[in-house]
């Protein structure tokens, strides 16, 4: 018995997405740069991907770059518009404490480089404060970068609300929707986004293939100089095989959102009022403005490396964002900006589902999670005081 | 980060989990806020060789795969031989600990030599007179420097 549940770290490759793949790596071989037939057809095969990714966001195809992972294009987004002219000057940097490393670290580093960035709190749900974002606000903002959905928790931001405030105040609006791209519906018009990260690989696509929307006339200072290629914006050859795999998931993604939101919605329901039968467990992050798929606890008197490599045992993939599985001394950033306790961001568990998970994987995690924790329990010193 | 085989072995199969009804020596170590807790318990009997030995721990994975072969190393030895046993070899004899995981087979260590702590104290005698000075796992969990 094998249970995939690890869907936020990344998913399994739709069949539709690698069949459409394979040529490029195949016969396809052509550059897209290149003035002849077989360069040609890369070229159109991208192009066609680009207008896959665009109709999901509600973007033009020449607003999306291609990149090499949903990393780099947060990276694009942050040192793009505050080293280039977009920024217009200023020097300041708005996001969150629960930001993806991608964000966290570029901004950290910007940081270092002297920009002034600022950290917003979220609450225990994981949301942050509209008041607290409009307070941050100054008049040498450059850039605000609230991630739409977080990969943690799962908890989703009010986006539409914090892209009107970001307009009325005329600062730039990034968000990383790495988690979020074609699992919820996102409008980069009517919720005022300037900047959009994504990346293939988290619904049902290749990895490394990302991309960068940039809303038009926005100049950014490119990352990666080079021949020139997506515009001058991102240069290096493509990864055509990987754009186009991304256009095919993203595609598949925009087609079966709304059945596939409202199945995985069902299959999180069922899986979280059975893992929060067990004793002690909560839910962390938001109860309802989550993810589909998401679904995030902290089990009281277990710790969460161990648990995950239990449940591996079992043949379950999960996560954890306990200390030891960090490899630093410290639970992930996004449990403690959520207010846990140390002690309780040790048991910390995540089990996303996904596009290929059904009924029969919640029923078999809900039949191996009780008992490895029942397992460790034994073990504990800590759980028998109780 | 990557486990090794023995590791993983000790993990699926910790050895000497448990409580002692008759222990003679208890010895506990590590705290909720760092994450792990190592219990230890042992019957030693009038030679002072260490006949039954069980654990309890919550932890991770390197935490308890150390308990579990810290207790392997120390059954049927004498209680100067246990004192012996170094965070070093726990982690040699599961054929190493990624490098962010040494500081769990520190707390293995110590919880023996916290259970041997006990037993001189049982015995009424002072246990600074036979044993070496403690490292400290809180230090090394919770205050050192991340890299």
């Amino acid at each position: 018995m094998f249970v995939y549940a690890d869907n936020a770290a990344t998913t399994q490759i739709a069949p539709q997405v690698l069949e459409a793949m394979l040529p490029y790596w195949k016969e396809q071989y052509g550059n897209p740069s290149t003035l002849y037939r077989l360069g040609r057809e890369s070229k159109i095969a991208m192009e066609k991907a680009r207008s896959q990714v665009a109709q999901v966001v509600g973007a033009r195809e020449e607003e999306i770059f291609f990149t090499g992972s949903g990393t780099e294009s947060d990276n694009m987004a942050l040192k793009g518009v505050l080293y280039g002219p977009a920024a217009k000057g200023k020097k300041g940097l708005i996001t969150t404490k629960v930001e993806h490393h991608a964000i966290l670290h570029t901004a950290q580093a910007l940081e270092k480089e002297g920009f002034q960035v600022t950290f917003l709190d979220v609450n225990s749900q994981g949301l942050v404060d509209l008041e607290q974002l409009e307070q941050a606000i100054g008049p040498d903002t450059a850039l605000v970068s609230i991630m739409a959905a977080n990969n943690e928790v799962g908890t989703i931001q009010p986006i539409a609300e914090i892209g009107a405030l970001c307009r009325r105040h005329g600062v730039l609006f990034h968000t990383d929707a790495v988690q979020a791209f074609g699992h919820m519906p996102i409008d980069v018009n009517e919720m005022n986004i300037d900047l959009l990260s994504l990346s293939a690989h988290k619904i049902n696509g290749p990895k490394g293939a990302g991309a960068l929307y940039i809303r038009k006339g926005l100049s950014l200072r490119p990352v990666i100089e080079g021949g020139g290629q997506e515009r001058n914006r991102r240069s290096g050859t493509e990864n055509v095989a990987g754009i186009v795999g991304l256009g095919a998931a993203a595609q598949l993604a925009y087609e079966t959102m709304e059945e596939e939101s409202a199945r995985l919605k069902k299959l999180a329901q069922k899986l979280t009022e059975g893992v929060l039968r067990i004793p002690e467990t909560i839910l962390t992050g938001h109860p309802t403005q989550r993810l589909p798929g998401a679904c995030s606890f902290a089990v009281g008197a277990v710790e969460g490396e161990s648990l995950v490599l239990y449940l591996d045992m079992e043949g379950v993939c999960a996560s954890t964002g306990s200390a030891c599985s960090t490899g630093s001394l410290d639970p992930s950033h996004v449990l403690m900006a959520i207010g846990l306790s140390h002690e309780t961001a040790h048991g910390s568990l995540r089990l996303t589902l996904g596009r290929f998970n059904t009924e029969k994987d919640v029923d078999v995690i809900l039949e191996k999670l009780p008992q490895v924790v029942d397992k460790l329990r034994a073990m504990s010193p800590v759980w028998n005081r109780k | 980060m990557l486990y090794s085989e023995k590791v993983m072995d000790h993990l699926a199969h910790p050895r000497n989990v448990g409580q002692l009804e008759n222990a003679n020596a208890v010895g506990e170590v590590g705290n909720m806020k760092c994450g792990d807790i190592m219990k230890i318990y042992l019957d030693i009997d009038e030679n002072e060789v260490i006949q039954d030995v069980k654990f309890q721990t919550f932890g991770c994975g390197a935490a308890v795969a150390t308990s579990s072969m810290a207790t392997e190393m120390i059954k049927g030895k004498t209680v100067e031989e246990a004192m012996k046993l170094t965070n070093a070899a726990v982690a040699e004899a599961l054929d190493g600990l990624p490098p962010v995981k040494m500081h769990c087979s520190v707390l293995a260590e110590e919880a023996v030599k916290s259970a041997l702590e006990d037993y001189y104290k049982r015995q009424g005698k002072n246990p600074a007179d036979y044993m070496p000075v403690s490292s400290g796992h809180e230090e090394v969990c919770c205050h050192s420097e991340q890299e």
